[in-house]
């Protein structure tokens, strides 16, 4: 049988391509439509009997474009179904495993040790905690603040448990972006953050710099007059 | 051409099994089958059974063995021993675990909290040995899936169909029964016992179980759940350790499942498509 | 020479990017329109489904890597909490140790296929070579991996496989602590074996690149060994081999979920959840069963460096493998007495796997020594003797031919294609 010899030119074309360099460099006269229609073409340059198979596929094709189309559909929908299953647990696997959710159990934490004006740092799921055990005068400063004044309103006694005021239980990272505030100092006398100048006053609340808002309250509850459980 | 081959698999295969019948004569007795609600493609763990199991290791094995990666409030997670929540926390209260250094930089012992792992019984393994005539005895973490025993050729093909994965716990299911009288000429040491399916059959852990040493739950006719016999803490806390090994077995046979219809059905389309796509070329299916 | 790409991007931002950064025409050009042979049978499927095994052991690696504590006092302990605590971190895990066995599985697959069908003669000697180098990353990378658990095989495998180099006469034991950073396998050999396995795959994906820049300068072989000569002979790459790749992967996957899910710990050896102790080695050691052929040949030789030599050789030999191999027709196809020895060669190999899983006693050592000749021999002896004198059967024309059953010179010779089953597409 005699070779084509346009197929021999695009053959030779496609083989100094590839062999040239890692370059996108395919043939010139190799397109998927000619491939195409270059094995039709095969099929109709080889037998009649071929050639009718390769009609009446081609007739059917054209003639249930919707069955053919599903069947593609189907697979693709399929294979993406699969993917994002499979992705799930990657995804999943970056949340807090259990050991650290379990370790998130309540902190218990005795009071009685903390002097009038101390401020106790604790750890409670890994988060810095402050305890402060404040002085009247610190109470007072805290109470007799405009409320409505504030950047972030909230009054001190909303973030106090009843009767315990001279005890504030907050989260010890700056609302700002995370650092640690150092205590007793600013204009409030409540904490300054050395990174970025945010001041709170003595209840914990967002005074002047960039913190959005007050320092966060976290979940507690006195269990003794003498003794919180956080979380 | 194929008879060629044919031949050559075939005598290849007969030298396979000659060289297995030279091997199998082992002196260590293979363990007896067992039949566990938690083998094959459908299996989940009885939840008594592993209730059961805990007791007896609870009650028993704890004494000396360690499961230091075992979690109390693993207990009480889906596809476990189903104890709730309450029954961990009071579990745990009666264990003392280390703790601190406190605000004096003391060690304290505290209360265990459900988010504690077990506690060993020995502070170290120097002490475990040591109050074991030398042999400490080993951690139940992982044990039913630290322990096996040699399947040999052509079983162990066959296991990849049937999906057999249970000799670990089959092996300690008939280990903790296994003891006997060493058979004549059989030198046991001092502080040692003779037991068929140990490898070496001299194991330094006199028999652990005692037929009524572990009371069952009563169901409500009176009887115990389950016999309580040495055979059957055996089975039980067998399953409670295959449970601590693999907490996650259910979970993983359910999505074991799930995902081989899913690529029955994707490689169905696929292959579909496939001989759709193929179907314009001459001589091609 | 270089022809331009064919491929037009639709859209002016993509005109844009591709005059700057030809890529989609390099992944048009290699994967979309790239001629392959019409008539590959389903044993090419598995350098897709290899390139799909790397990509997910690379996947899951770093996911584990983001649990995983590489400390010999915490390794054995977080490889737990993977399992137990991370949120489908037993699936991860599973999914990485058991990916490594389908990795080899597909690999060595690849490999017989490549040794059957001649795909290592010219002009494919560097595509060849490159593999080679590949599997040697593999292995290095595999066996790096099944230290970081730190169980008990884990330990004495370290052991004894780092021991090997102490066989070099002379600097042998300074090249042996200088592996484990100290006087045995300890905490800094497990931080170094965790840094390189985190590496190697990544070396391995560029020497991948190499292989399939080689692959797609003289195309993929084929079945008839006959190389592609008009646009008769080939098929673009997509879609109809896409989706046959596509279709062999799902198969495929199905084996890997059976053995992930269902039997996860079929693979490895219950000895692995034992904490490494270096006090106490296991009865009976054995490496994980991708190993066992060449740690067959490793104790068939009485002599530790001699011993070393020929496991390192069985490896090293497959590089001059096209230089070897005389004959002057490709595929395994026609050549009716090669047949028989490559099959015996085949048969060797699975036997010598066995043994290697066997204790190193009597009737096993006598065993490991004759397949051992026979797989030196093999290589030595019968690729490149094979060639002058056997008669190879008549083979078709081209690739065309031989698809559509047509015999090339008129003669009866197309029953050596049409009787494989696997030049079947």
């Amino acid at each position: 049988m005699t070779v084509d010899a346009r197929a021999q030119l695009c053959l030779v074309s496609f083989n100094e391509a590839w062999g040239s360099a890692w370059q996108p460099a395919p043939p010139a006269r190799f397109r998927i439509a000619e491939a195409k229609s270059s094995f039709w073409g095969l099929a109709e340059g080889a037998l009649g009997a071929r050639m009718t198979r390769v009609a009446t596929t081609h007739a059917s094709a054209s003639a249930e474009p919707t069955r053919r189309d599903f069947l593609f559909i189907a697979t693709g929908a399929a294979g993406a179904v699969g993917l994002a299953a499979t992705i799930w647990p990657f995804v999943s696997q970056m949340a807090p495993d259990a050991a650290t959710i379990a370790a998130g159990a309540p902190v218990d934490f005795d009071l009685s040790h903390v002097a009038e004006g101390q401020i106790v740092k604790l750890f409670w799921r890994g988060k810095l905690i402050f305890v402060r055990h404040r002085t009247a005068d610190e109470i007072k400063s805290a109470q007799n603040t405009d409320v409505a004044s504030l950047r972030d309103p909230e009054a001190d006694a909303a973030r106090v448990k009843p009767g315990k005021d001279q005890w504030l239980v907050v989260y010890g990272n700056c609302t700002h972006l995370g650092c640690v505030p150092l205590g007793n100092e600013g204009a409030f006398h409540g904490w300054q953050c050395p990174c970025h100048g945010s001041v709170f006053d003595t209840s914990g609340r967002i005074r002047q710099g960039p913190a959005p808002i007050n320092l966060p309250v976290p979940p507690y509850a006195f269990t003794s007059d003498k003794a919180i459980r956080i979380g | 051409m194929k008879s060629i081959k044919t031949l050559i698999a075939l005598v290849a295969l007969s030298g396979l099994a000659s060289g297995v019948a030279l091997a199998q004569s082992h002196e260590r007795e293979i363990p007896p089958r067992v039949t566990w609600s938690f083998s094959g493609p459908f299996g989940a763990y009885d939840e008594t059974q592993l209730q059961r199991g805990f007791k007896v290791f609870h009650e028993v094995c704890s004494n000396c063995h360690s499961m230091s990666k075992v979690a109390f409030r693993t207990l009480a997670e889906k596809g476990g021993p189903g104890f709730t929540p309450e029954q961990v926390t009071a579990l745990a209260a009666t264990y003392k675990v280390k703790d601190g250094p406190n605000d004096a930089g003391d060690m304290f012992d505290r209360p265990a909290r459900p988010a504690d792992f077990w506690p060993s019984p020995f502070p170290n393994k120097q002490a475990a040995a040591a109050a074991n005539g030398g042999a400490a005895p080993p951690d139940f973490s992982v044990i039913a899936k630290a322990r096996t025993y040699e399947r040999g050729f052509p079983w162990f093909v066959f296991d990849i169909f049937t999906q057999y994965q249970e000799q670990g716990v089959d092996y300690i299911a008939a280990l903790l029964p296994g003891y006997e009288e060493a058979p004549a000429g059989e030198v046991v040491p001092a502080g040692k016992y003779y037991n068929k399916y140990f490898p070496g059959n001299i194991i330094a852990m006199p028999p652990p179980l005692q037929d009524g040493a572990v009371t069952y739950l009563k169901d409500a006719d009176g009887k115990p759940q389950a016999p309580e016999t040495v055979q059957q803490y055996a089975k039980d806390v067998s399953a409670f350790l295959m449970w601590a090994a693999e907490p996650h077995m259910e979970q993983r046979k359910e999505i074991a499942f799930r995902a081989l219809v899913f690529l029955l059905v994707f490689a169905g389309l696929l292959y579909f498509a496939k001989r759709k796509i193929w179907a314009n070329v001459e001589g091609h299916a | 020479m270089s022809g331009h790409s064919t491929y037009v991007p639709k859209s002016a931002v993509g005109k844009w990017f591709e005059s700057r950064l030809p890529i989609m025409g390099l992944i048009h050009s290699s994967f979309v329109v790239f001629p392959n042979p019409r008539n590959l049978n389903y044993f090419w499927t598995f350098g897709g489904i290899l390139a799909f095994m790397l990509v997910a052991q690379i996947i899951t690696g770093v996911v584990l890597a983001m649990h995983y504590t590489a400390h010999a006092d915490m390794a054995f302990n977080s490889v737990e909490l993977i399992m137990r605590d991370v949120n489908y971190g037993w699936m991860l895990r599973y999914l990485h140790a058991n990916g490594a066995s389908m990795f080899f599985i597909a690999v060595y697959v690849h490999i017989f296929r490549g040794l059957y069908y001649g795909s290592y003669k010219a002009p494919r000697e560097i595509l060849w070579i490159l593999g080679v180098i590949i599997f040697l990353l593999m292995m290095a990378t595999a066996f790096m991996g099944y230290v970081l658990p730190w169980g008990q095989m884990s330990f004495w495998g370290a052991t004894v496989i780092t021991n090997l180099f102490s066989a070099i006469p002379g600097v042998g034991e300074v090249i042996v602590s200088y592996l484990w950073g100290g006087y045995s396998v300890s905490n800094p050999t497990l931080n170094r074996f965790f840094s390189l396995h985190y590496l190697l795959p990544f070396m391995i994906a560029g020497v991948v690149a190499l292989h399939i820049w080689a692959l797609h300068v003289p195309g993929s072989n084929n079945p008839t060994g006959i190389e592609k000569k008009t646009d008769k002979d080939v098929l673009p790459f997509h879609p109809y081999f896409t989706v046959k790749d596509a279709f062999a992967l799902s198969c495929f996957l199905m084996v890997y979920v059976w053995f992930a899910f269902y039997i996860p710990n079929f693979l490895g050896h219950a000895d692995n959840y034992i904490e490494a102790n270096a006090a106490v080695t296991p009865s009976h050691i054995v490496p994980e069963w991708y190993f066992l052929p060449f740690y067959a040949i490793l104790r068939a030789i009485p002599d530790k460096l001699l011993g070393v030599l020929a496991m390192f050789g069985s490896i090293a030999i497959m590089v001059v493998v096209p230089w070897l191999d005389s004959s002057k027709i490709r595929s395994g196809n026609y050549r009716p007495v090669f047949q028989i020895f490559f099959w015996l060669f085949a048969i060797n190999a699975v036997i010598l796997g066995w043994l290697g899983s066997k204790p190193p006693e009597g009737w096993y050592v006598i065993a490991s020594r004759i397949s051992t000749v026979y797989y030196f021999a093999y290589y030595i002896l019968v690729l490149p003797l094979l060639g002058l004198f056997e008669t190879p059967k008549s083979m078709p024309a081209s690739i065309a031919d031989s698809v559509l059953g047509k015999g090339g010179s008129g003669s009866a010779m197309a029953s050596g294609a049409a009787s494989s089953p696997s030049t079947k597409g």
